[in-house]
């Protein structure tokens, strides 16, 4: 990466402050946002730095999951909801079998990684059917797919899938209750070894495994496969006259980050400690994708280092909004249907920009021959 | 490179094969589901005038709300997932008319009159956004709407309404989720000249005036401007090299589309009696277009015969699959099926490949 | 006069069989001849230097050697191909570059975020096997960095000019890219033959000079070049042969220190037709009716610079040149379809540029050398094809109500006009109601006609008229123009790429070179004379 960044950086170096306030317009807003809400909604330092770690640990599994289709040029993948739905199904057949504590999660994940991989392969395999429009098709892909998982959890498990255990089954017999509890589970990753820093929780084996996914997504962009997608990504045609299998390169980024997500949604509702049956995953791909793109990224780069500064200035904005907006107005609901606003807000403002960025790219060669011109008349 | 001389089919299976292919697979797989849905109907002890009256009662309610994906889908602006914007203005249109005090069915025009201005207002912004990102246009489309939606949320509650119909009552600020519309325009068009033979009751008015939008659209698109607007949408550089103004063209088009999209959210509320805020317009754009695409319109080309069809089926499939569901399996999977059916169509178009155009 | 044909072989398997050879290929599209019995030998270490008129049927000829998807895809190839006295037949490029060839195309094929190394490398980095890979096959390899910069310093270095490898190719000069894709070719072990489209096009005069030194160098590692390029000049310097195509033949193949660029140019351009099937009118009355002055068009590969140029009242006026010289920019640019800056008049009337509705209204009208692209709604009936531009500017084929308020389409007077070309252009269709898509390429182009001609201009740009469509469509479409001109009266600029056509229709040619005029000439001059106008100024 590093030699990546030299020459832009050189070159945006000499512009100044200017183009880096432009170049980074939405971390700065939301470090505002927060810089003001912050002291309004008088929450103490150590319960906000507590929240913060809590959600870190919690989303930076699933937002990393994003941030290999962006490298493969398929824009943000709306259909990560699916890799959710995966590990929602997993979690259900962990509890019905009564497995819990790590070895349930190990289990879950594991049980996981097949549903992910189906249901990456149809999404990829309708993407490439869709070039050119892959984000607003992930993200129907994604409402269909919830159909799909509703017919299986709501009328399949019972009479067709077994489901043995009556506590997650709905009262009439068959299909899955609306809440199934993890209490079993519920932060056994965070607490297998955490200590505290200042009143500050450390979930020690959650960050290790969120460093660990890290590391992996540094070493990915070194192997072939990670050079493929990124060739892919930036010229298909290219790519494609230079023998890279395209389609294939672009199937496989989906799946991953399916599978990514899918382990994420496990982290993340251990964390919660119990799952919203049939709308934990709903939600779920709107936040993380607000999230990345509150850290500065954009629909065609993402870096790590945006994944950890997006959950820390949305999350922060997130628990600090509904008591600011109380503060101010009086009406507690303002500060719940602010962040919310925010949230679509900051996906929207991000496309806009992605957009009249491609647009603006074509150069205005027209200004350049008529100086030429010009210059030519006179001498 | 396929300068090849148009193929006429030849013989009558080759004919019947084509119209197939062209219609489209789920398009057939949801018509046929419908058809079957009729005919289950009485051996299951349905009440098949019951089910038609609502469906018909719901086709009133929808078609103009379906007919606002029209202009924008001419003009190529693609599917229009920003419907929930012109929602929102629909939504100002009908609360302020209330809150000024209009009465009875007179209330209902008032409320297209005072939506009008903000759809004219609204349609003018998003039109000029949509003209500078031309291309990323249905995925913005989608979260302006989202955005519009969840700004309003704020507003519903820091607007200073004050009519105790319509605000919370113990706060007396704030605007509730459901507002009754009783006394104001509730079946506002719906009574008017409503036939009811039996158990067959039909909304005339509505129809009739749906069919009066239908027309204006159908004869906007005869005109020469409307000539424009699908040239536009068929071949912007064609359209730019007769001299068209072609950004003029689709503002205007997205213009119409929130108007009607306003419109069209009025009309129902007044069939089905309620004013829905906060986070009701949220996913109100997706039934409607999967009905557009469902009649047979593509992300490119929609007629007002596409309308009526797509909504006729959709709303066909809403009300009649609970029902016949219920009393064959005892199971209401009317919801997941509408789920699954409408975004498979919505998929289903979005993967179709347009034409090549460079 | 084909003194150097290749002689044919007995057998194959003769000892000493030369790099490459061709033996009577030939290729047609759509029934229309592009290639014919083309014959050719190249020997391990020659620089071919492959030259002729845009559409003589070089780079149709490279795509077969290179085995591209598009000449499978329109029904192959006739004739044998040899390497190294080897029958081959490449299904794919992918075949073509194992076997040693390769080519760098007029279009860059590059990542534009990767540097040169990884450019230069693409889908064939050395990699290292590891823990991951060995589970999940070798897509999961990691790249050998060093063993990229390493190969990718000795392909530049082979090269024998300087570029950074470690750059990106976003912040290269254009003339860098170029070289790029040389050290890309040059960094696979097994080439043999290089196939170089136009690479001075783009390149400094400095950079050209440094290309032209790493051919001599490429050559001495007996590295075979086929080089294409329009500056004759280049072609004498470096090659060792010259083969000059025409039509699709093989005129000449000569070696390169027995000719002159006098003798080149005739060749490319000359068939010695006197051009007498044109009766040359003497105008009456020579009114200037459109000038053109200082003219800049930014139209990409056609730019425009400063052009000056008067149009005569009621004449036919040819505008040829080679591809990518600009002379398309000319009507775009006057036309409003591409960014364009300078003074246009007409009738002593100046023209807003960048406005086409200014230009249709002024009563000029267009006919684009992109039929599918801006020409036609392909998707909509001739009737709307035809009638549209009309309807739109004229407010012809509207009936109006309510005192001009609605303006109602009138489909009666649209299908009058539609069949009244349809039958005047004898347009092959169904009916009138047909869409334009289904019709072949002449057909399309004679609704483009139409469309222009039922605006009823004073002024006609005709841009590229005949490309693409067969011999019979092309005399009907060139004497349509023709009628339109004497009986109308129109003035009618007409952009080709075919002398031979410009010769038979115009009453004068203007020769684009280097984005401007090299030259204004009556028809009846020789094509010799037009031949050294177009390669005066290439750039």
């Amino acid at each position: 990466m590093s030699q990546l960044v030299k020459p832009a950086s050189g070159r945006s170096s000499g512009k100044g402050i200017g183009a880096f306030l432009a170049g980074n317009s939405v971390p700065i807003m939301f470090i505002l946002i927060c810089a003001v809400c912050i002291p309004i909604s008088g929450f103490s330092v150590p319960y906000l730095l507590n929240e913060i770690m809590s959600r870190l640990g919690r989303n930076a599994f699933l937002i990393l999951s994003l941030l290999i289709p962006i490298m493969a040029g398929m824009g943000l993948n709306f259909g990560m909801t699916l890799g959710a739905m995966a590990g929602e199904i997993a979690l259900i057949f962990v509890s019905d079998w009564q497995i819990w504590g790590i070895p349930g999660m190990v289990l879950a994940m594991i049980v996981s990684i097949p549903f992910s991989v189906l249901l990456g392969l149809f999404c990829g395999k309708i993407l490439n059917m869709a070039k050119g429009r892959e984000m607003i098709t992930s993200y129907i892909i994604s409402f269909f797919i919830n159909g799909v998982y509703q017919l299986v959890v709501l009328y399949m498990m019972g009479p067709i899938i077994p489901i043995a255990h009556s506590s997650i089954k709905l009262p009439r017999g068959y299909g899955i209750r609306n809440t199934v509890s993890l209490l079993n589970m519920r932060q056994s990753l965070d607490n297998a070894v955490s200590f505290r820093i200042g009143g500050v929780k450390i979930p020690v084996i959650t960050l290790l495994i969120i460093a660990a996914m890290c590391l992996l997504i540094v070493w990915f962009r070194r192997t072939k496969l990670g050079q493929d997608m990124r060739a892919v990504g930036q010229d298909l045609q290219v790519a494609k006259d230079a023998g890279i299998d395209v389609e294939r390169t672009r199937i496989i980024s989906i799946v991953i980050s399916t599978v990514l997500a899918g382990i994420g949604m496990i982290i993340y509702l251990q964390n919660m400690g119990n799952l919203s049956t049939y709308s934990s995953h709903s939600q779920v791909g709107m936040f993380c994708i607000a999230a990345l793109l509150v850290g500065g990224a954009s629909v065609d780069r993402a870096s790590i280092g945006n994944v950890f500064l997006g959950v820390i200035l949305f999350h922060t904005m997130f628990i600090v909004a509904p008591n600011a907006g109380t503060k101010i107005t009086g009406d507690s609901m303002i500060g719940e249907y602010f962040r919310v606003f925010v949230s679509y807000g900051v996906i929207t403002v991000a496309l806009i920009m992605y957009e009249t960025k491609k647009r603006r790219a074509r150069a205005s060669m027209g200004r350049q021959l008529e100086a030429e011109q010009q210059e030519a008349m006179r001498a | 490179m396929s300068e090849t001389v148009n193929k006429t089919p030849t013989t009558f299976r080759e004919r019947v094969m084509e119209a197939l292919r062209s219609f489209g697979l789920p398009r057939l797989i949801i018509a046929g589901f419908l058809l079957l849905l009729f005919i289950l109907a009485p051996f299951v002890n349905a009440d098949l005038p019951m089910q038609i009256t609502n469906t018909i009662n719901r086709f009133s309610w929808n078609a103009v709300l379906v007919l606002a994906m029209v202009p924008m889908v001419h003009s190529g602006c693609g599917l229009n997932f920003g419907l929930p914007l012109g929602i929102v203005a629909g939504l100002l249109g009908g609360t302020l008319s209330i809150e000024l005090g209009f009465r009875g069915p007179m209330s209902f025009f008032t409320s297209v009159l005072i939506a009008t201005p903000f759809a004219l207002l609204f349609g003018v912004g998003y039109g000029w956004l949509l003209n500078h990102i031309k291309g990323g246009e249905m995925m913005i489309a989608t979260y302006v709407g989202f955005s519009s939606v969840s700004f309003m949320c704020m507003m519903w509650l820091l607007l200073p309404y004050h009519s105790p119909n319509m605000v919370w009552g113990l706060s007396g600020k704030g605007l509730r989720t459901t507002i009754s519309l009783e006394g104001y325009y509730d079946k506002a068009l719906a009574n008017f000249l409503q036939i009811n033979i039996g158990k067959f009751s039909i909304p005339v008015g509505t129809l009739l005036f749906f069919a009066l939008l239908a027309f204006c659209m159908w004869a906007f698109l005869h005109t020469k401007t409307g000539t424009a607007m699908t040239a536009v949408g068929s071949n912007p550089t064609f359209a730019r090299a007769a001299g068209i103004n072609v950004d003029k063209i689709r503002l205007l088009s997205v213009v119409m589309s929130t108007w009607l999209g306003a419109v069209g959210i009025l009309v129902y509320q007044q069939g089905f009696g309620f004013i829905q805020l906060y986070n009701a317009p949220f996913y109100m754009a997706l039934p409607a277009v999967s009905a557009i695409l469902i009649g047979g319109a593509s992300v490119n080309k929609a007629s007002i015969m596409n309308v009526i069809i797509g909504t006729f089926l959709f709303q066909g499939i809403v009300t009649m699959t609970p029902t016949v569901m219920n009393n064959m399996i005892h199971m209401d999977m009317s919801e997941v099926i509408r789920m699954i059916a409408s975004n498979g169509m919505i998929l289903y178009a979005l993967t179709r490949k347009t034409e090549v155009r460079r | 006069m084909p003194k150097e044909v290749v002689k044919r072989m007995t057998t194959a398997k003769q000892t000493g069989a030369p790099l490459l050879e061709m033996r009577n290929v030939k290729k047609n599209f759509f029934g229309n001849q592009v290639l014919t019995d083309i014959n050719l030998k190249l020997e391990a270490g020659q620089v071919l230097g492959l030259v002729g008129e845009n559409g003589a049927g070089k780079t149709t000829l490279m795509k077969i050697l290179f085995g591209m998807d598009e000449i499978r895809e329109t029904g192959g190839y006739g004739g044998d191909i040899f390497l190294n006295g080897e029958k081959v037949n490449f299904s794919s490029p992918f075949d073509a570059l194992a076997k040693g060839i390769g080519m760098v195309h007029q279009e860059f094929s590059l990542i534009p975020g990767f540097t040169a190394t990884e450019n230069i490398l693409l889908n064939r980095e050395p990699k290292k096997e590891n823990v991951v890979s060995l589970v999940f096959g070798e897509r999961m390899n990691t790249l050998e960095r060093r063993e990229m910069d390493r190969q990718s310093e000795a392909a530049i270095e082979k090269m024998g000019v300087r570029i950074d490898e470690n750059m990106l190719i976003n912040n290269m000069p254009v003339g860098h890219k170029q070289f790029t894709e040389i050290a890309r070719e040059l960094s696979k072990e097994q080439l043999q033959l290089l196939i170089l489209d136009e690479p001075t096009a783009v390149l400094t005069e400095h950079e050209a000079v440094a290309l032209l030194d790493s051919i001599r160098g490429m050559a001495s590692r007996g590295i075979a070049v086929i080089f294409i390029t329009h500056r004759l000049q280049e072609i004498l310097s470096v090659c060792d042969k010259v083969a000059v195509m025409r039509d699709g033949c093989l005129v000449q193949n000569v070696n390169a220190k027995d000719t002159s660029v006098q003798e080149i140019t005739r060749w490319m351009v000359g068939r010695n037709i006197s051009s007498g099937e044109n009766k040359h009118r003497q105008l009456a009355h020579q009114n200037v009716i459109m000038s053109i002055r200082h003219l800049w068009v930014d139209m990409p590969g056609e730019t425009v610079r400063d052009v000056n140029l008067d149009v005569f009242e009621g004449e036919i006026l040819g505008i040829g040149g080679l591809a990518g010289q600009g002379k398309l920019g000319i009507p775009n640019g006057v036309m409003g379809l591409y960014e364009a800056g300078g003074q246009v008049t007409f009738r002593g009337n100046e023209i807003a540029l960048n406005a086409p509705r200014r230009c249709l209204d002024a009563s000029l009208a267009f006919v684009s050398e992109d039929r599918r692209g801006v020409g036609l709604l392909l998707d909509e009936s001739l009737e709307w094809n035809i009638a549209f531009p009309a309807m739109q500017i004229q407010n012809k084929f509207l009936k109006s109500y309510l005192g001009g308020l609605i303006k109602w389409r009138d489909e009666k007077a649209i299908r009058d006009v539609t069949e009244k070309y349809i039958d005047e252009l004898a347009i092959k269709c169904t009916s009138s109601r047909q869409n334009a898509k289904e019709l072949s390429g002449g057909n399309q182009q004679k609704v483009c006609l139409a469309k222009a001609f039922a605006l009823e201009p004073q002024f006609l740009f005709v841009s590229e008229p005949t490309r693409g469509i067969d011999v019979g469509a092309k005399s009907l479409v060139l004497n349509a123009l023709k009628k339109f001109n004497q009986e109308s009266g129109v003035t009618i600029v007409m952009i080709s790429s075919e002398l031979e056509e410009l010769r038979q229709v115009c009453d004068r040619i203007a020769i684009v070179s280097g984005g401007r005029i090299a030259g204004i000439l009556p028809a009846s001059d020789s094509s010799e004379d037009f031949g050294m106008l177009m390669v005066s100024q290439v750039k």
